[in-house]
């Protein structure tokens, strides 16, 4: 695993309180981890925070997955 | 229309000198001081740097980490204590009708140190907005009483009440009407309070409201003593379930008293201070014995506001003095703020318990850290310093005042059928 999937899935734990093994890159963070409407908000702040971007909203919105947040940072982050 | 008869059926309280009501009441009864240094934040540069802060106190021995995470510290303690209230009152949506269980709740400022983390977090940025989308949700000052609703799933009435330290009182007073005028069989109610940060104690610091008593903090709150110099402050939250008489009694509900009255009134005098001669206070009582068809003599305890500053003290004993006459020599009169410290939105119900409790066990809980008399207060009138004193205690009144000029007052009574 990447070092930043590895960064983003420990996020996802400790945001969601899910279980590390549940963290797939198939798992969908509504339908499969439990998030609502406002934890995806908070979720895509704490990828910003931690990769030091800014994701427009319109991307956000297409990142509906582990492995769709973790394809996206790995092309965007800046470390 | 016949008002129906309203009693209290179920207790939570999670307290600076007790985590649950059976800690609460042996601290009272123990005179036990809640003050100590602050630990919540480094309070080094402040003018006061103790409070009464709740102990051994982990969020997480009650609620899952996710579910913590996305609440103030002042919903997290609603939450605990109206566990502690629906346990005691022994009911579940599976045994009520749930369209008819309502949540008032209460708080004085709300999610304060949730406010002051996301500020800071902002100002300390580019001028990027990045705000928490839990922000709003985390701090607005109802979400307590809709976070209770959805634990126990109870969808009758459901609203918050802000009358600064009065709010509890107020709420209380708002489902005791809700339950006579037979619009819910039963009502979680109180209030919850968690500001000891440094926007709270630096905001009241620059009122000037808090003791400064830093050398000896477990004696700073001594209300009616002649060295007071000003409120400690407190947290916590306290949850009692009301409920309509005649569903308590089908079935078969544990009654600890009756709720006989209450009454509201504002000092349109001044944003802080009391009136001076206690007007709005002596109103209030007047008003809640007229609404419980009680007289002075008819009350053996008075739980005061009492909050140890130097003008407040003084203001409403004035007022019970007025209002009681000669009675105002035979009755108990005590701050438990004294052992609890001043609990803000959460003091009315941490207090009205305190009435409870004295009216079930007929012992009046005692004022600590009294050390020299003041002599602007007659020395006949017993403030049941130091010591716990038993008497037959038939109603307790309970006075509460906030910022703002409100003033709330709750007698309880023994039940009898």
């Amino acid at each position: 695993m990447s070092d930043i999937a590895t960064r983003v899935k420990k996020i996802i734990v400790d945001k969601l309180g899910v279980e590390e093994a549940e963290v797939t890159n198939e798992a969908s963070f509504t339908n499969d981890l439990g998030a609502d409407s406002l934890d995806t908000v908070e979720l895509i702040m704490e990828f910003e925070k931690e990769f030091n971007i800014s994701i427009p909203d319109e991307q956000a919105e297409t990142i509906t997955t582990v492995g769709q947040a973790v394809a996206y940072l790995e092309e965007h982050a800046k470390v | 229309m016949q008002l129906k008869r309203v009693v209290v059926t179920g207790i939570g309280a999670l307290t600076p000198i007790g985590n649950n009501l059976q800690e609460y009441w042996n601290g009272l009864l123990n005179g036990v001081s809640g003050a100590d240094f602050i630990t919540q934040f480094d309070a080094s540069k402040f003018k006061t740097r103790f409070a009464c802060e709740l102990k051994n106190f982990d969020p997480l021995n009650f609620l899952d980490r996710k579910e913590a995470r996305k609440i103030d510290r002042f919903t997290q303690t609603a939450i605990i204590s109206s566990d502690m209230a629906v346990i005691d009152a022994g009911i579940n949506k599976d045994n009520v009708n749930v369209d008819r269980v309502g949540v008032v709740f209460a708080s004085g400022i709300g999610g304060l140190i949730t406010f002051q983390e996301e500020v800071v977090n902002f100002a300390k940025g580019d001028g990027t907005p990045r705000f928490n989308p839990f922000f709003i949700p985390k701090m607005i000052l109802d979400i307590a009483a809709g976070h209770i609703s959805m634990r126990h799933g109870f969808r009758g009435p459901n609203f918050a009440v802000v009358s600064a330290c009065a709010s509890s009182t107020n709420a209380i007073m708002d489902a005791f009407n809700l339950i006579r005028l037979g619009k819910a069989d039963i009502i979680l109610t109180g209030g919850a309070e968690s500001v000891i940060s440094e926007a709270g104690v630096g905001g009241f610091n620059a009122m000037k409201a808090l003791s400064e008593r830093n050398d000896d903090p477990k004696s700073a709150s001594r209300p009616y003593d002649k060295d007071r110099d000003g409120f400690v402050m407190g947290e916590g939250s306290g949850t009692l379930v009301v409920e309509e008489l005649e569903h308590a009694l089908k079935r078969g509900a544990k009654i600890y008293c009756e709720i006989a009255g209450c009454g509201a009134t504002a000092d349109a005098h001044h944003i802080t201070a009391p009136h001076p001669e206690g007007l709005g206070a002596k109103n209030v009582m007047l008003v809640a014995f007229e609404d419980a068809g009680m007289k002075p003599e008819d009350i053996d305890y008075v739980n005061t506001h009492g909050t140890s500053t130097p003008l407040g003290d003084i203001a409403e004993v004035k007022a019970i003095t007025d209002v009681f006459g000669e009675h105002a020599f035979k009755v108990n009169i005590s701050s438990t703020k004294s052992m609890t410290g001043h609990c803000l939105g959460a003091a009315g119900v941490i207090e009205a318990i305190a009435c409870i409790q004295a009216v079930v066990h007929d012992i009046v809980p005692p004022t600590i850290n009294h050390f020299t008399d003041d002599p602007e207060l007659d020395a006949r009138l017993n403030f049941t310093f130091e010591k716990a004193q038993q008497r037959t205690v038939r109603a307790a009144l309970s006075n509460t005042f906030g910022f703002g000029g409100h003033n709330a007052c709750v007698i309880v009574k023994k039940f009898e059928a």
